[in-house]
């Protein structure tokens, strides 16, 4: 505080502290608050990761990546998920121009490519356990169904979220809230798909290279 | 002027702070990821390279892609959210590095000098 300050004000205390509120609007910290929850799932997926890392050599005599991965099926996993997430990036921009009905439309593509995400990751593991590759069977399976099961928990609860945000842009339009909602979602799927790239390289990638 | 009230609150409650990208760096940011997905994957299925270097090659390539969907997708830079965005990313890359490199360093130097034993040899235990 300046000299000035003091003088003019010289009749009353000095106060060093807010007498009024700040001016908080409402959802301004959502999205900041939202990001450390991100990076909290980060670390989740860092320690999957981790126990991936080290258990994922041990075998028990059982099938390893090279017995059980189907690298084309990864790739259209993979490619699904890369769609879904540039055509959500179509709905963010439909958003900002304030046309209700292409967000719905592409938000609703997006829904349909993490179902097409899903099925896969299901066919896959029907496949896996079908074959005898059950979670039971060897610490490099346990470990490998809890990695690539979480994620694809992520992307299930995602695509719930998606479509309570579609029912909710129905009734209420693009207002403020809803905004806000759509804009966590795109960082959130956005999150699952750089999860994804982690997955496909150390896990599939890395298992048919050993 | 109250010089009590007047911190710079902008960077943290400025309503339009995000900036959401526009159609040409979602493009932009598609085709890279497209690309950087297809190569390492055609490494490993075509054996082109021998097999450490396809693993450092693939690394390299989930490296590089995670930087464009952070920065394409994401829209990460160190403006959003007066910074704190970033500094939360760094924060946590610094535990997930600790995490990472601290497991597997510790469990292979375990799996090396704790040797399995054998029935002979816990027959002749105390």
């Amino acid at each position: 505080m300046s000299a000035h300050a003091m003088t003019t004000n010289a009749g009353e205390p000095v106060r060093f502290f807010d007498l009024e509120e700040h001016d908080h609007p409402e959802g301004s910290s959502t999205m900041l608050g939202f990001w450390i929850y991100l990076m909290s799932d980060c670390l989740i997926f860092a320690i999957l990761f981790a126990c991936y890392a080290v258990l994922g050599g041990n075998y028990a005599a059982g099938p390893s990546p090279h017995d059980l991965f189907e690298l084309p099926l990864v790739a259209l996993n993979t490619s699904m998920l890369l769609l879904s997430s540039i055509t959500y990036g179509f709905a963010m921009l439909s958003m900002q121009k304030d046309r209700v009905g292409a967000t719905q439309a592409w938000l609703a593509v997006t829904g349909l490519f993490g179902l097409a995400f899903l099925s896969i990751e299901l066919y896959e593991f029907a496949h896996l356990i079908h074959e005898g590759a059950t979670p039971q069977r060897s610490g490099f399976l346990s470990a490998f169904f809890t990695l690539v099961g979480t994620h694809g928990l992520h992307v299930t609860f995602g695509t719930i979220w998606l479509v309570t945000l579609m029912v909710q842009v129905a009734r209420r339009g693009l207002i403020p809230a809803n905004r806000r909602r759509l804009m966590c979602l795109s960082l959130f799927w956005h999150f699952l798909d750089v999860i994804w790239i982690g997955v496909f390289t150390f896990v599939y990638l890395m298992g048919m290279l050993r | 002027m109250s010089a009590d009230t007047d911190h710079d609150h902008h960077g943290l409650h400025g309503g339009d702070a995000h900036h959401h990208g526009s159609m040409k760096s979602y493009v932009i940011g598609f085709l890279l990821s497209v690309v950087l997905t297809a190569l390492p994957f055609w490494l490993v299925m075509s054996g082109t390279l021998d097999r450490q270097a396809t693993a450092f090659a693939i690394v390299a390539f989930a490296i590089a892609q995670i930087i464009v969907h952070m920065i394409f997708f994401l829209h990460m830079d160190t403006r959003s959210e007066g910074g704190w965005n970033m500094m939360a990313l760094i924060f946590t890359l610094v535990l997930v590095v600790i995490a990472l490199t601290g497991s597997i360093w510790v469990m292979y130097h375990l799996n090396n000098n704790m040797m399995p034993m054998s029935v002979h040899d816990m027959s002749q235990m105390p």
